[in-house]
């Protein structure tokens, strides 16, 4: 512990300043793009950057940047960082940071502090933000001197990037940036109580193996587990050995190939049917990197009652944690599917896969494209214009539901979706971030009016920076999820939720993105094809039916095929 | 059903509130909580009570787990262990009372602390039953004040070189 060592690169960081440590820190981690917004607290921070090659992305709102650094990450597998002032800045990255920390998305989140001196006296803009980050983070940190910048920032990449990644805060009190180092500091990371690489226990791998072969019935429960640890290739190779139908969460979106046979989309709450009564009548759920959220399970007393349950997760925490697991397989996705598809043997489950074949033809996601432009008809067409290869981002709510059934996924990192926190006007700036981590790839934002609103100020971030995200509005002029349970559960008395627009077109315009309104059905691929096309940001309106509802829905509560079909019923 | 938890913490800021954060963030019941020193200056040890099924520890001792500072978790299922609750209390005792709230307090191998007109400080350790069944006796002369550690513990050690030596199980 008292071995000082150089920076891995061996220069010395003697004679440095907080802020020029912090500075090499980050590039020494291969930081290549910084989201954030300057204040007080951080200028002796934002000097350096004025003269460092990491580029640097000015939001307009740090939620917006944190939102932003969550894209980047999910898109490209990364670590996003983020940077942000004391006080009200802090404070504003806190939805960006739980949002993250429920998608375990990789994030290192960096504010600036009172003086230490004055910390606790409730100085101009202090806030004790890693009191309120500790609960909605993976770790936060609060650096006390200058010497321990470095170390506390390494540990802070290495905690959100390995074992169930997740965003790490560290504090850092302006003196500490600006004090210069006496002595070489130690960059030795010294966490004994972390211990992220955990390989799954071969007497459960082979438990797991048998109950596979053995079940007549089996379903793949994937979840975002499997994309973080780019296990979609053995994941598929799992499948196919072993006649296994596959279901995804809302996080699992993009983990198999949804035109894959096997492949039965999302289950849960907006799930499919297939998917929901595969799962119910299955004899052995295979969850791979999935927590049994409760819009996944619904009853929990009845999810799956006729199943042994076998439970793939890096995290021991979400074994058991909500639904009884009969094998755990504590370890990585990746290795522990390797590891499991050697003792797979071909089984016939010929009249299982049958069974399957035909509630997909009988219960496919589906609507009628008569009357006003409809919702999932927007998707449809965007999936095919992009050859459902794009990278899509989302807001919360029924828009987000019909991405989701509709964008038909192929590819892991392709969704960039809230999923455990459901943050309304995430979409706008996590398209952003995802594009800065994909130059020349299409990203598309799929919104809603209500979500695009909150956070729709960042489409001035990508006019600046040229980033041509396409923003696709599905205006609804209501918060139609919400609208949706008032109406089935209310009596339609629509509180609160009808949401008149702006003209999004003419808003756009003034930021100086491209705008283009769509209001007729006629003009739908044209337009959509338009904005696909051109070179920069756009934002594309189109108004669509406002009292769609998304269906399947399990009502809160219920059990999965107790779902109410809509028009399939 | 309680249960108790030992946890190594590294010594810093934020640890117990981050313990106690999480406690309270995920509904579990706690009885006690104590923190002090250990034989290693960088660590300290926390002694939890934690109320519930198995499902319930499992579910505490895992999110322990996940907090980085925590360096191991243990509990004492299955385990022998000693326990020890240290407890202050200050016992209403008139000079005409003191001598049979001083034979009480020995039968129970206490210590009397301090001793003024018409009270007793008494110090008494043991496993919580047995500080419990004190109060039970103390309480027909009058408590007027009480104080407690809540419980450390250790496992004892292996079988064969573990002697129950002192005081042998209350
Ligand atoms: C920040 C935030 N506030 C509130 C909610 C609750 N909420 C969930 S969906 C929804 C409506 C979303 O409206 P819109 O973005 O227009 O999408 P739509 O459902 O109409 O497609 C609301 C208010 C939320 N998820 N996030
Ligand atoms: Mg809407």
């Amino acid at each position: 512990m008292t071995k000082k060592s150089k920076s891995s690169e061996g220069a010395s960081f003697l004679g440095a300043s907080g802020a020029e440590l912090f500075d090499r820190i980050l590039q020494e981690e291969g930081v290549e793009v910084l989201f954030g917004f300057p204040g007080g607290m951080v200028l002796p921070i934002f000097d350096r950057l004025y003269s460092s090659p990491i580029k640097f992305v000015l939001s307009r709102h740090e939620q917006g940047a944190a939102h932003m650094a969550d894209g980047y990450a999910r898109s490209t597998g990364r670590t996003g960082v983020v940077i942000a002032t004391s006080g009200p800045g802090a404070t504003n990255i806190v939805t960006g940071l739980a949002n993250a920390h429920m998608d375990s998305v990789p994030m290192v989140a960096f504010t600036g502090q009172v003086r230490s001196a004055l910390i606790g006296n409730d100085a101009f803009q202090e806030a004790d933000i890693t009191g309120i980050c500790r609960p909605i983070t993976k770790h936060t940190c609060l650096v006390k001197r200058v010497e321990d910048l470095g170390r506390a920032m390494k540990e802070a990449f290495y905690i959100a990037r390995t074992g169930r990644p997740g965003p790490v805060l560290v504090d850092i009190p302006i003196d500490v940036s600006t004090s210069k180092l006496a002595q070489e500091p130690n960059l030795q990371i010294a966490l004994p109580g972390y211990k992220p690489r955990i390989s799954g226990h071969i007497r459960q791998i082979k438990l797991a193996a048998e109950a596979i072969n053995a079940s007549k019935r089996p379903v793949l429960y994937v979840g975002g587990g499997v994309i973080i640890a780019g296990a979609s290739e053995a994941l598929r190779e799992l499948a196919h050995k072993g006649k296994l139908p596959v279901t995804t969460t809302l996080m699992g979106l993009g983990a198999v190939d949804e035109a894959d046979p096997l492949a039965m989309q999302m289950l849960g709450m907006h799930g499919s049917a297939t998917a929901n009564y595969a799962v119910q009548d299955s004899d052995c759920i295979i969850a791979v990197g999935a927590r049994f959220d409760d819009r996944v399970t619904g009853n929990t007393a009845t999810f799956a009652p006729k199943a042994k349950i076998i439970h793939i997760d890096i995290d021991p925490a979400s074994i058991s944690k909500n639904i009884k697991v009969d094998i755990p397989v504590v370890g990585d996705a990746k290795d522990s599917l390797e590891r499991i598809i050697e003792f797979i043997q071909p089984v016939d489950r010929s009249p299982w896969l049958e069974q399957i074949a035909q509630w997909k033809k009988r219960y496919p996601f589906t609507y009628e494209a008569n009357g006003n432009i409809k919702p999932q008809e927007v998707i449809d067409t965007v999936a095919k214009l992009t050859d459902h290869d794009a990278i899509v981002a989302t807001g919360v709510g029924q828009h987000q539901m019909w991405a989701a059934q509709f964008y038909k996924w192929r590819k892991p990192r392709q969704a960039i979706i809230s999923g455990g926190l459901g943050t309304m006007g995430f979409g706008v700036p996590a398209a952003i971030g995802a594009q800065f981590g994909n130059p020349g790839k299409t990203v598309i934002d799929i919104d809603g009016d209500g979500s695009f609103t909150m956070t729709m100020v960042e489409v001035i971030t990508a006019v600046r920076y040229d980033q041509p995200v396409k923003w696709i509005v599905l205006d609804n002029d209501y918060l139609g999820m919400v609208r949706q349970w008032q109406e089935m559960f209310y009596g339609r008395r629509y509180s609160a939720t009808p949401h008149p627009c702006p003209e999004f077109k003419a808003i756009a315009e003034g930021f100086g993105a491209r705008g283009i309104s769509i209001r007729d059905r006629a003009e739908l691929a044209d337009g959509l094809n338009e904005a696909l096309r051109h070179p920069g940001p756009v934002v594309v309106d189109v108004k669509v039916e406002p009292e769609e509802n998304v269906f399947p829905m399990v009502p809160a509560g219920k059990s999965l095929h107790e779902m109410e079909l809509g028009k399939l019923a | 059903m309680k249960h108790i938890i030992t946890a190594l913490v590294q010594n810093q800021p934020g640890v117990l509130a981050h313990v106690a954060g999480m406690f309270a963030a995920r509904g579990f019941n706690i009885d006690s909580l104590v923190v002090g020193r250990t034989e290693d200056p960088e660590l300290s040890r926390m002694t939890i009570v934690v109320v519930g099924d198995d499902r319930v520890l499992e579910q505490v001792r895992k999110q322990l787990e996940k907090i980085i500072p925590i360096v191991k978790v243990r509990d004492f299922m299955n385990v022998s262990y000693v326990e020890r609750d240290l407890m202050l209390i200050r016992i209403h005792a008139t000079p005409e009372k003191r001598p049979e709230v001083v034979e009480l307090v020995n039968l129970f191998r206490g210590k009397v602390v301090d001793v003024a007109k018409s009270s007793l400080l008494v110090e008494l350790s043991g496993a919580e039953e047995k500080v419990e069944a004190f109060i039970e006796l103390a309480r027909p002369y009058g408590i007027r004040e009480l104080a407690r550690t809540g419980i450390i513990a250790m496992p004892r050690g292996t079988q064969s070189d573990s002697r129950q030596t002192d005081e042998a199980d209350e």
